[in-house]
């Protein structure tokens, strides 16, 4: 993250600086900052009425009900997460969101979703195994319907402008059987790492005994 | 009739959503207004806790738009699409979807006025649009919200996800459509 970052601001500035259009970067850095400011002003709305909202469902035992249903789905997905924790209503009402595509809705469940992860995190500065898989699943886009983009194709006129629901579900599925997949065989190898240091750990310790 | 079918149930999803949290909550005894604002305070300072990285993406993602630096990304990524079937205006596509939702939409607007949308290059870029979401910047502000600072292995499993998407979306726009 921080090369990207570095990496996006620099370079960009010594192309502008090649092309002669430095005035350009001053300009961009103001409107960024607003827009960014702006941006966050307008997800507090979102933000207050979806958390209120879930806050409600906890509290009724809606959302437990809910997860109780997909209960094994989220055991295959997120091995680490023990039976009831809230943490799986967040990731439940966050992938839902997406699949009906409310973007705007997803955002409070997924950030909610994060904190009830961090609890469980041993690592407070380092990403936990759930969180990697609910950020897999979650980035690969879950969309059903895309809904915005529909409505952005009629209207520019197009003459069916859910043709394109068919060849997007199966781009996405493609996506999030990949991001599933990489995600495992990530963890299986940390794991086997983690075995391995314990192993040799564990040998080293009967050696010095024997002595 | 399929999508007056999809624009229905969108219409009505979020109200009826929300009547049954509000209604299953009623029945069950929960105070629903004050748990409500209980809830929502935290969604207040969530949304300020962000402000600082957001800025700091769009700052990032901003100077690589406007400086230029994007159009040379572009242009060297051209000659290797192109003769896979990726229309020259799509391409841009790849390098902001991970980036920006509100540029790559924008850009795949400007795509539909130019070249149309049942284009190929309008269907490709509509399903790309449909099948992928903003990793990097996803990832930023859901890290960020928590303080993780290590991503471990979320940063490239997400961009392989993106990379699949790509590729699929352009299988099966060619197979389904036909390509140009």
């Amino acid at each position: 993250m921080n090369l990207i970052f570095f990496l996006l601001i620099v370079g960009g500035i010594l192309i502008a600086a090649v092309n002669g259009n430095v005035d350009v970067v001053t300009n961009s850095i103001v409107s960024s900052a607003n827009g960014a400011v702006e941006k966050v002003i307008g997800l507090i709305g979102i933000m207050t009425l979806w958390l209120g909202m879930a806050k409600v469902a906890e509290e009724s035992g809606l959302l437990k009900r809910m997860t109780d249903l997909i209960y094994p789905v989220i055991k295959f997905l997120f091995p680490s997460l023990p039976k009831g924790h809230p943490a799986m209503g967040c990731i439940l009402m966050n992938i839902c969101a997406n699949m009906m595509g409310f973007g705007s809705a997803a955002t409070p469940f997924g950030l909610k979703a994060m904190k009830e992860l961090q609890e469980l995190n041993e690592d407070k500065s380092t990403a936990s195994e759930g969180m990697c898989t609910f950020l897999a699943i979650n980035t690969s886009s879950v969309t059903l319907i895309p809904t915005t983009l529909i409505a952005m194709r009629a209207a520019s006129g197009s003459a069916n402008p859910s043709e394109i629901v068919g060849t997007t579900l199966f781009a996405t599925s493609c996506s999030t059987a990949v991001a599933i997949i990489a995600d495992a065989i990530f963890r299986a190898k940390n794991k086997r790492k983690k075995q391995a240091e314990i192993a040799h750990k564990n040998h080293n310790v009967h050696r010095k005994k024997r002595r | 009739m399929f999508f007056s079918l999809i624009t229905q149930a969108s219409r009505w999803a979020i109200p009826i959503f929300m009547s049954l949290i509000l209604g299953y909550g009623y029945y069950k005894k929960v105070r629903v207004f004050e748990v409500f604002v209980e809830g929502a305070q935290e969604g207040f300072w969530t949304a300020i806790k962000l402000i600082p990285y957001m800025v700091g993406l769009f700052i990032a993602i901003g100077i690589f738009r406007d400086s230029g630096a994007m159009e040379i990304f572009t242009n060297i990524l051209s000659p290797i699409l192109v003769p896979l079937g990726i229309p020259a205006e799509v391409v841009p596509l790849f390098i902001v979807r991970p980036l920006s939702g509100v540029a790559s939409l924008t850009m795949t607007v400007d795509l539909f006025h130019t070249l149309g949308p049942d284009s190929y290059a309008g269907r490709l870029a509509s399903t790309i649009q449909g099948s992928t979401d903003t990793t990097v910047y996803i990832l930023t502000i859901y890290f960020a919200s928590i303080g993780i600072k290590k991503f471990r292995h979320a940063l490239t499993v997400g961009l392989m996800a993106d990379i699949a998407a790509f590729i699929a979306a352009i299988s099966i726009t060619r197979w389904f459509f036909g390509s140009f």
